[in-house]
C-alpha cells in the first residue's frame, strides 16, 4: 500500500502504451507457467512468517498458555483486560504518545529548517548532510549503548559537565522523572537527519521556476518560504510524520540498552513493554494480547491517515 | 558606501545565525560519536575525569585486546552470514514474484499484490510470540535460518512493491522481441531483466542489508547459543559482563560500528538514495 503513496521521479517510463503479446499460444502459457513458479516463494514466506502468526496472536491471546505442549486454558478475553488494566499499559501508551508529540514539534521543525539550509550547494553542505544522517545508519543497539555512557552518572558526559558547574552529577537514566526525557533526546538525534533527507530530496525535486517567479512578484524571502515552498513540500512533511508516528510505535531497540523500559516502567513504549511482559517471561496469551493491540493500533492508524491524508497521493 | 554596508549586514547577520545554528546541531551529533571512539582509548580513571577531551595516555590495548579476541570476529561473522542470507533470499524470492506481477494479470492478482502490501502495515513485534512458536515448531530455533526467514517475510513487501515499479516502467518493447525471438521469460528474467535492474536492486538490497545488520529483536528471541549472535546481542552481553567498565564498552562499541561507518562513508549516495528512496517510493 505505501508503494501507491508518492510517484517515482527519477525512472524515466519509457513503456509503450499497448503491449502487443499474444493472447495465447506457447508464450501464453509459459506466462503463467512462470508465474505458477515465480509466486509462490514469496506467498508462502509472507504466509508463514507474517500473516500466520499474526492470526495466530488473535488465537493465543485466548488462552492461558506458557508456549508448551497445546494451548487448552481457554480464558476468553481475560487477557485483553489483564493488559487494559496494568498501569505500565498506559504509561507505555503515553511514552508512545510523547515520542509521536516530539516527533512532531521538535524533530520535524528541526529537520524541516536543516533541509532548506543545507539543501543548497554551498562548502561543505554534502558533508553535513552526511554527518546529519550518520545516525540513522547507526544501530538503535549501538546508539543506546553510546547514549547510556552520555548519561552515565559517573562516567558520562552529562554528569562531567554538571561536575565542571560544581553540581551533584545526576543518574538521568535511573529516576522515573527523567528517564523518558533522555529517551526522548536519543530520538531526536536518531532520526532528525532521516527525516531532514526526505525533505531535502522534496526541495531538490522542486521546480525552481516557481520559486524564481515568486520572487520576480516581490515576494520576500519568508513569504516564499511560507507561500511557495512549503505548500510545495505538503506531501513530504505527510509521508514524514507518517514515518514518525509509525516508527514511534515500533520504537524498541533504542529503549532496551538505554533502561529496558524502566525504571519502574517509566520508558517503556508499547514493544519494550510487550517483550518485558510476553516474551521475556513466556506469557504467550498476555503477550499477544498486547501484540494484537499494538497490531489494531497500526493498521487503524496507517488505514485512516492514508484515508484522511494521503488521498491524492 | 553606506547603502552597500546596510545591504550587506543583514545578509552577513542571517548568515552567521545560520552558520551558529549548524555548528551547534553538527555539535550535537559529533560529540557522543567522538567521546565514544576516544574514551576506548582511555583508562577507567582518566575517563572518569576526563570524557571530552583527548586521551593524555592513549590506551591501545583496550582496541587490540577487542581486535585479537575471537569473540569480536565471531560476532562480525555471525551478522554477516545473517545479512547475507536475508539479502540474497529478498532479492531472489521478491525479484521473482515482482517480475511475475509486473508482467503477468489474471485473476485475483491484485488481490494478491494487495495481501503482500499488508506486510507494511504493523511492525514485526506484534506477531513475535507466535513467529517464535512458528519457527520453533519447525525445527530452526537456534539457527541463522530461523532469523534470516522471518526478515525475508517482513522484507519482501516493500521490496516486491519497488522492484515491480522498476520492472514495469522498463520498455515494454524489450521483452515483445525477446518473446518472438523465442525467448522464455525465465530466460529473459534472468538474463534482460536483472542486469537491467542493477540500481533497485543495490536500493532494494541496501534497505535489507541495513535492516538486518542493525536487527536485535528477532535475533534476541530466535537465537540462544551465543556462538551464533549477530553484533547487537554480542555487544549487549559485552556490556552486561563489564558492566561500568566503560572504557573497555566504549572500544568495543566503536570496533562494532566502525564497519557501518566505513560502509556508509564509501557507499554513502547509495545508501542514502536507497533509504529515502525507499521510503518514498515504498
Amino acid at each position: 500500500m505505501r508503494g501507491e503513496l508518492a510517484s517515482a521521479p527519477s525512472v524515466a517510463p519509457l513503456r509503450s502504451p499497448a503491449a502487443a503479446i499474444p493472447e495465447h499460444g506457447p508464450v501464453r502459457d509459459g506466462k503463467f507457467a512462470m508465474a505458477v513458479i515465480f509466486l509462490p516463494p514469496a506467498l508462502l514466506l509472507f504466509t508463514l512468517f507474517v500473516v500466520l502468526p499474526i492470526g495466530e496472536a488473535a488465537w493465543y491471546s485466548g488462552f492461558n498458555w506458557n508456549g508448551f505442549g497445546r494451548p487448552t486454558n481457554w480464558v476468553g478475553l481475560d487477557n485483553y483486560r489483564f493488559v487494559l488494566e496494568t498501569r505500565a499499559f498506559w504509561l507505555a501508551l503515553r511514552n508512545n504518545g510523547l515520542i509521536i508529540l516530539v516527533s512532531l514539534s521538535i524533530q520535524l521543525p528541526l529537520a524541516l529548517a536543516l533541509a532548506l539550509m543545507l539543501a543548497d550547494r554551498f562548502r561543505g553542505a554534502v558533508a553535513l548532510r552526511m554527518l546529519f544522517f550518520l545516525p540513522y545508519v547507526l544501530a538503535e543497539i549501538a546508539t543506546g549503548l553510546i547514549f547510556s555512557f552520555v548519561y552515565d552518572g559517573d562516567y558520562g558526559l552529562v554528569a562531567s559537565i554538571w561536575r565542571f558547574f560544581g553540581a551533584e552529577a545526576p543518574h538521568l537514566l535511573a529516576s522515573t522523572q527523567t528517564a523518558m526525557l533522555a529517551v526522548l533526546i536519543v530520538v531526536v538525534w536518531k532520526y532528525f537527519g532521516f527525516h531532514m533527507m526526505l525533505f531535502i530530496a522534496a526541495l531538490q525535486g522542486m521546480d525552481r521556476n516557481l520559486v524564481e517567479a515568486a520572487r520576480i512578484d516581490g515576494a520576500s524571502r519568508p513569504q516564499v518560504l511560507r507561500y511557495v515552498v512549503i505548500p510545495l513540500l505538503y506531501p513530504t512533511i505527510r509521508l514524514s510524520v507518517f514515518f514518525a508516528i509509525v516508527g514511534s510505535l515500533q520504537l524498541f531497540d533504542l529503549v532496551m540498552p538505554l533502561t529496558r523500559g524502566g525504571p519502574a516502567d517509566s520508558s517503556n513504549t508499547m514493544v519494550s513493554f510487550l517483550y518485558n511482559n510476553g516474551i521475556s517471561r513466556m506469557r504467550v496469551g498476555y503477550g499477544s494480547a498486547i501484540g494484537v493491540i499494538l497490531f489494531m493500533i497500526c493498521v487503524t492508524f496507517a488505514v485512516t491517515y492514508k484515508r484522511w491524508f494521503m488521498r491524492d497521493e | 558606501m553606506s547603502e552597500v554596508e546596510t545591504v550587506a549586514r543583514p545578509i552577513d547577520l542571517t548568515r552567521l545565525y545560520k552558520a551558529l545554528f549548524l555548528a551547534v546541531i553538527a555539535t550535537f551529533v559529533v560529540v557522543p560519536l567522538l567521546a565514544t571512539v576516544l574514551g576506548g582509548f582511555k583508562s577507567l580513571g582518566e575517563l572518569r575525569v576526563n570524557p571530552f577531551g583527548l586521551p593524555q595516555q592513549w590506551e591501545w590495548a583496550n582496541y587490540a585486546d577487542i581486535l585479537l579476541s575471537k569473540r569480536y570476529w565471531e560476532l562480525l561473522r555471525n551478522s554477516m552470514i545473517i545479512s547475507t542470507l536475508t539479502v540474497t533470499l529478498t532479492l531472489i524470492v521478491a525479484s521473482m514474484a515482482a517480475f511475475a506481477f509486473a508482467h503477468v494479470k489474471f485473476f485475483g492478482s491484485s488481490m494478491l499484490l494487495g495481501y503482500l502490501t499488508l506486510g507494511l502495515l504493523f511492525p514485526a513485534a506484534t506477531a513475535v510470540l507466535p513467529l517464535f512458536i512458528k519457527v520453533r515448531d519447525l525445527g530452526l530455533l537456534d539457527t541463522y535460518f530461523g532469523v534470516a526467514l522471518p526478515q525475508v517475510a517482513f522484507a519482501l513487501a516493500m521490496s516486491i512493491l519497488l522492484l515491480r515499479r522498476f520492472f514495469k516502467d522498463l520498455p515494454h518493447e524489450l521483452l515483445e522481441a525477446a518473446l518472438i525471438d523465442g525467448c522464455s521469460y525465465f530466460n529473459f528474467f534472468r538474463y534482460v531483466t536483472l542486469p537491467l535492474s542493477r540500481p533497485i536492486l543495490a536500493t532494494v538490497g541496501t534497505i535489507a542489508f541495513v535492516n538486518s545488520w542493525n536487527a536485535y529483536l528477532l535475533p534476541l528471541v530466535m537465537l540462544n547459543s551465543d556462538s551464533l549472535y549477530p553484533w547487537p546481542l554480542g555487544i549487549m552481553v559485552y556490556q552486561g559482563e563489564y558492566s561500568s567498565e566503560w572504557h573497555l564498552i566504549l572500544a568495543f562499541i566503536t570496533l562494532t560500528i566502525l564497519p557501518t561507518i566505513v560502509v556508509f562513508i564509501i557507499a554513502q549516495k547509495h545508501i542514502i538514495a536507497g533509504l529515502t528512496a525507499g521510503a518514498v517510493k515504498g
